[in-house]
């Protein structure tokens, strides 16, 4: 039972991470740097508190934090593919106007600046009795953690056996060899990010949902972990969701431990440490997607 | 003779101010190869993309089966039936031979799931049927350079064109690979295909093709049925005879050596050899031409000579000191100046000022102490732009705002050192084509400083592909072949033709290098 | 391209952050105008607040002083073609090293306050140089590795405090008096009561440094030179990972020093997260600032003002406008340059 707790606890942290590393994936490899998925999450977290707050239903919610999070993704590719500016940049700058706004609306409509009012989360289903398993149960009954658990062979599926995923793909590769066939470069890397923001924002309503309220800041940078859980992942929606599940066994593991002599804090900055031995080539090869972070210009041939 | 697939009525096409195609007319007639030759810059390129929907003609026509047509982008000349391989092959390397060539028009199984084994067993049968053997399911970035390029024929052919434009195919390749192409060129030909081939190997005209165009300087200089044109012929349609004042130039006798390769092997950037065991030496007051047609190793060389890229084997020594294996800085303090073939790339900073950029590379000796920059620089700068006649003479100027002939000259006020306080000690000198692309009084300009920098006792390694250059300029003239050195001889001695003949490999390698010449055998 | 064309160009893209911060304004004034305020009767209260006074002024300049720091470390990095998004946690391990330096070090008065600037530098810089490090020897992107760093440091810095932070607090012991930067108020009573302090000045004099080390020293020129054009820089001798490593480690040992606005003339003690993003808004600062020293300064300023001036317009419009602006001057001063560089490049 206590093995089953735990478990379902790291599941539980993993899911928002794996959720916005698997969009990082079909963004990146589309060509896009997302930096911005924590900006797309907070303001999906909001969008979700508002949307329930507002209709009382949390499916309602749960469209609007969809719809907030692929506005916000965009706004990025506005940015990055159409005006093609830097894509780095444009996601820090995505954070932090995500960091103001949610922060504005929270005081304006909540009048508060440190959290909205509580809020439902999404209810739970019973699949297959899944619902009622000892220990995983209320965790199987979520239907975000089922919606994610589909969502990874579905990305993969996605990416590596659809036409559009093909198509993405080249994008992110060689989009000359792509444009010289005809396909238009901005319109699939814009898509490839929207996708990225519709799995994200799930990701910020799971947050939000979860806690039943919106609080500032709340996603703590785990847009950052994701786009670090995607790099160790090696690009793979399949990869980055089982990063993200090492990561997120991690940080229980961490939570677990706080208060006692154990230096948990170290094992907080492990998620860290491996991402950076990855990209070191230490732990096997993380190769990017080669045209990743490069605009494409049609001019400069 | 059957009628022309494609037709070309003077096509006329300016890049920026320069005119790069003019009136270019040529017929490209079903089962037929047609060569189009000149040197670099000529608009062979440039007249391809314009058949292939890249630019738009300013003014001419296009005929596809004797129907006028306009083709705004490379999809339209792809539903003509007008297929590219393009010299840098444009395929995605992470994907398998069959997604390359579907991409854009796959085969699906409906709800937008990519059917692999239908893409997978079309693009077999395909490569079976034009005898190109390459597998389907192979990853791109596993593939050797002539099966990449076999993938960018099955490109064309998936999308049925009955026009192949091949620019520069046999540049990247192995010579085996060389005659696989060509076996897979003739049987497409045999299919009734119209194949354009675009290249400077004359050898390769001869073996292939049934009609040539000769192009340079944006024109059709000559051509007709190849069996009528003799390699001679199509030899001087090709390199011209562009006018460049002869020099004066004072009869003195070479010093010491100031730049030596030993037995000198390069590797291009695949890793294949560009440079196979090149060995000579150039004295101090001494020019000493490279001849070659681009590709056969020069650039591979010059960038080992320069410290940009390490030799496999052998030894660079500058002014007596071993630098082979050493960085670019290593080189120039040994007393190296290079003038690199491509000025915006290598030469210059053009977001840095003219001030600046005339002292990149040479930024230690210029600083006092720690200190460069600030008017002192500035102050410094007048002196060689208006020496050099470099327009503006502003030392704030950037030096993307000057023409190419101009940011040329900055380089060469840099380089040469004639008239640089700051470079005494450049001892050699690699000039890799000075005056490409610069108009005819900057090339005369030019010409004077190399040959001042000669007579000032450094030592001059020139590459061009300007054959009237290298005979106008050099005291000793080494042609390059295929990564070897096939001839040496001195312009007293030779022409234009006699060393095209050696630059298009006419003349069998090594035969000619016993021949002892009056400034001192490479060996 | 012809002179004046050549001048348009230039002034393009001189005007290019100006057009940015009107927009990002002029949006925000939608917001503002959305909750029924006068965006132009906000903007100018804001604008009085922030310089309207000598407290006003002094409160601006204490929030203009980390900007200054980090915009001038995420310049620098950027001049060399290097993007250091790490300047939030160098400044935090600068700051923390300063504290641990001038609370605990058993040194001499005099030495106290050289010996804490000099930790805080050497902190940032090292921190910096790891990145830098990596990117020259295995090409390992140095964004992903600084984002990676910054949450390093935070739980680095969590675990030393452990043991170290006074108790039921996440703060250090408070720093001796001797290694105190004084407050600008002594010498400038205009600025009474504001916390602004000799950070400032060390800062001003770092812009200075920064300029000459860029435009009147060799250094500089080889770090311009990559960053403008690696392939020529390499053909001018200039050895690229080196320069890179360098370039890294100046970067954060700016950034660093801009810790001690907080440890050193402030509270003078260090506290867990006292950065509060101003290393990431330093990346805005750089941004609008065009990377150079005169127009970091401007930029710093600006920021340091709209955050002052948003605390007096808080009873009318929530202050978190300001977090809003500064999204939107990143996002519009790299839409303006980019569509200025396609621009300029079109006509040359």
């Amino acid at each position: 039972m206590e093995v089953l707790l735990f478990a379902a606890a790291a599941l539980r942290i993993s899911v928002p991470y794996a959720l916005a590393a698997m969009g990082a994936a079909v963004s990146e490899r589309g060509g896009v740097i997302c930096i911005a998925l924590e900006g797309i999450m907070l303001n999906s977290a909001l969008a979700y508190v508002l949307g329930t707050h507002w209709s009382g239903n949390p499916w309602l919610g749960l469209a609007c934090a969809m719809l907030v999070g692929v506005l916000t993704a965009w706004l990025h590719a506005e940015v990055t593919v159409r005006l093609r500016a830097d894509q780095i940049t444009s996601g820090l700058g995505i954070n932090l106007l995500a960091a103001g706004l949610t922060r504005f609306v929270l005081v304006r409509v909540f009048h508060s600046s440190s959290n909205s009012p509580r809020v439902e989360g999404l209810p739970e289903w019973n699949l297959f009795g899944l619902a009622g398993l000892p220990g995983l149960g209320p965790l199987l009954g979520s239907p975000l953690v089922l919606l994610t658990l589909a969502c990874v062979p579905f990305v993969w599926w996605l990416l590596f056996r659809s036409v559009f995923g093909l198509r993405l793909r080249s994008m992110g590769e060689n989009p000359e060899a792509a444009a010289s066939l005809g396909l238009r470069v901005a319109s699939y890397r814009t898509q490839g990010v929207l996708v990225c923001g519709a799995l994200a924002s799930l990701g910020g309503a799971w947050l939000a949902s979860e806690q039943h309220s919106f609080n500032d800041g709340m996603t703590g940078g785990r847009g950052y972990i994701a786009l670090a859980a995607m790099i160790v992942g090696k690009w793979n929606p399949i990869g980055a969701a089982a990063a993200c599940l090492l990561f997120g066994t991690a940080d229980a593991l961490q939570i677990r431990l706080q208060g006692s002599a154990f230096p948990s804090e170290l094992l907080q900055a492990l998620p860290y440490l491996v991402t950076m031995l990855v990209l070191a080539g230490f732990i096997g090869r993380a190769v990017a997607p080669r045209a990743v972070g490069v605009p494409y210009d049609p001019e400069q041939r | 003779m059957l009628a022309p697939t494609v037709s070309l009525r003077d096509i006329t096409r300016t890049c920026g101010t320069v005119l790069a195609n003019d009136r270019v007319s040529l017929e490209l007639i079903p089962g037929q190869v047609h060569a189009i030759v000149g040197e670099n810059g000529a608009g062979k390129s440039t007249l391809m993309k314009v058949l292939y929907g890249l630019f738009q003609p300013d003014s001419g026509q296009i005929l596809v089966d004797d129907r006028p047509v306009r083709l705004p982008d490379p999809e339209a000349a792809m539903r003509l039936g007008l297929g590219m391989v393009h010299q840098h092959f444009m395929l995605v390397d992470t994907l398998t031979v069959a997604e390359n060539v579907v991409l854009g028009r796959e085969p699906t199984r409906g709800a937008g799931a990519f059917d692999h084994a239908r893409a997978e067993r079309e693009v077999g049968a395909l490569a079976e049927r034009y005898g190109l053997p390459v597998d389907p399911r192979a990853r791109i970035g596993q593939l050797s350079v002539g099966a990449q390029q076999r993938v960018e024929i099955l490109k064309a052919l998936y999308r049925g064109a009955r026009v192949l434009i091949l620019d520069e195919p046999t540049a990247v390749l192995t010579p085996q690979e060389v005659d696989e192409l060509f076996v897979v060129l003739r049987a497409l030909q045999r299919d009734g295909a119209s194949i354009v081939l675009i290249t400077h190997k004359l050898a390769e005209v001869k073996a292939l093709a049934d009609q040539v165009t000769v192009m340079r300087a944006g024109r059709v200089v000559g051509g007709g049925r190849v069996a009528d044109c003799s390699v001679e012929a199509i030899a001087e349609w090709m390199v011209g005879r562009v006018l460049v004042p002869l020099q004066q130039r004072s009869a003195r006798a070479p010093g010491a050596t100031q730049l030596q390769a030993h037995a000198l092997e390069v590797a291009d950037d695949r890793g294949l050899p560009a440079v196979r065991g090149i060995s000579f030496q150039v004295r101090a007051g001494e020019v000493l031409g490279l001849a070659g047609i681009d590709g056969n190793g020069q650039h591979e060389l010059l960038e080992a000579l320069a410290g940009l890229r390490g030799p496999r084997a052998g030894r660079i020594e500058i002014a007596g000191r071993v630098v082979s294996g050493r960085d670019a800085r290593e080189h120039r303090q040994a007393g190296l100046a290079h003038i690199p073939a491509d000025r915006l790339r290598r030469g210059l900073v053009p977001d840095m000022t003219l001030a600046e950029n005339l002292v990149l590379g040479r930024q230690r000796e210029a600083s006092h102490g720690p200190w460069l920059g600030g008017r002192a620089l500035n102050e410094r700068a007048r002196g060689p732009l208006t020496e050099f006649d470099i327009r503006p003479p502003e030392p704030t100027a950037r030096a993307a705002q000057l023409s190419g002939g101009n940011q040329q000259k900055l380089i060469a006020a840099r380089e040469l050192g004639t008239r640089n306080a700051d470079a005494p000690q450049i001892r050699a000198i690699l000039a890799a084509h000075p005056t490409r692309g610069v108009d005819l009084g900057a090339i005369e300009f030019l010409h004077g400083q190399l040959l001042a920098a000669r007579d000032a006792g450094r030592a001059v390694l020139l590459v061009s592909s300007e054959l009237s250059e290298i005979l106008a300029l050099s005291d000793r003239i080494l042609v390059m072949y295929e990564g070897r050195i096939v001839h040496e001889t001195t312009p007293a001695t030779t022409d234009e033709r006699a060393l095209g003949q050696f630059m298009t490999g006419r003349h069998s390698p090594g035969a000619e290098l016993t021949r002892p010449s009056p400034t001192g055998s490479p060996r | 391209m012809s002179q004046p064309r050549a001048n348009l160009a230039a002034a393009l893209v001189l005007g290019a952050p100006l057009v940015a911060v009107l927009a990002a304004l002029a949006v925000g004034g939608v917001f503002i105008a959305a909750i029924g305020e006068s965006p132009l009767e906000i903007y100018a209260l804001m604008f009085h607040e922030a310089f309207g006074t000598g407290y006003g002024l002094g409160q601006t300049l204490f929030k203009t002083t980390p900007l200054l720091f980090t915009g001038l470390a995420v310049s620098l990095a950027f001049r060399a073609g290097l993007f250091n998004i790490g300047v939030e946690s160098q400044m935090y391990l600068g700051g923390f090293a300063a504290a641990l330096v001038g609370a605990y070090a058993p040194l001499p008065g005099v030495l106290l306050l050289p010996a804490a600037l000099l930790a805080a530098a050497v902190a940032g810089s090292a921190w910096a140089a790891i990145p830098g490090g990596l990117k020259a020897r295995f090409g390992s992107h140095e964004v992903i590795n600084t984002i990676m760093l910054n949450f390093i440091a935070l739980a680095l810095v969590s675990w030393v405090g452990r043991g170290l932070f006074e108790p039921a607090t996440v703060r250090t012991r408070d720093v001796a008096a001797a290694a105190w930067l004084p407050r600008l108020d002594r010498v400038l009573p205009a600025l009474a009561g504001s916390p602004a302090n000799f950070s400032l000045l060390i800062g001003l004099l770092l812009a200075v440094g920064v300029g000459v080390l860029l435009f009147r020293t060799r250094v500089g020129f080889e770090l311009r030179a990559l960053g403008l054009n690696a392939p020529a820089a390499q053909a001018a001798g200039v050895a690229i990972g080196r320069t890179q490593v360098l370039a890294m480690a100046l970067s954060g040992a700016l950034a660093g020093l801009g810790g001690v606005n907080f440890v050193l003339g402030y509270k003078h003690y260090f506290e867990l997260e006292f950065t509060g993003g101003a290393g990431f808004i330093g990346i805005a600062v750089a941004l609008l600032g065009r990377n150079h020293p005169l127009g970091v300064l401007l930029a710093a300023l600006f920021f340091g003002g709209l955050s002052h001036g948003a605390l007096v317009i808080n009873q009318r419009v929530p202050r978190e406008l300001v977090n809003v602006l500064q999204g939107l001057v990143i996002l519009f001063a790299i839409s303006a340059q980019a569509l200025t560089a396609r621009f300029v490049r079109r006509w040359s």
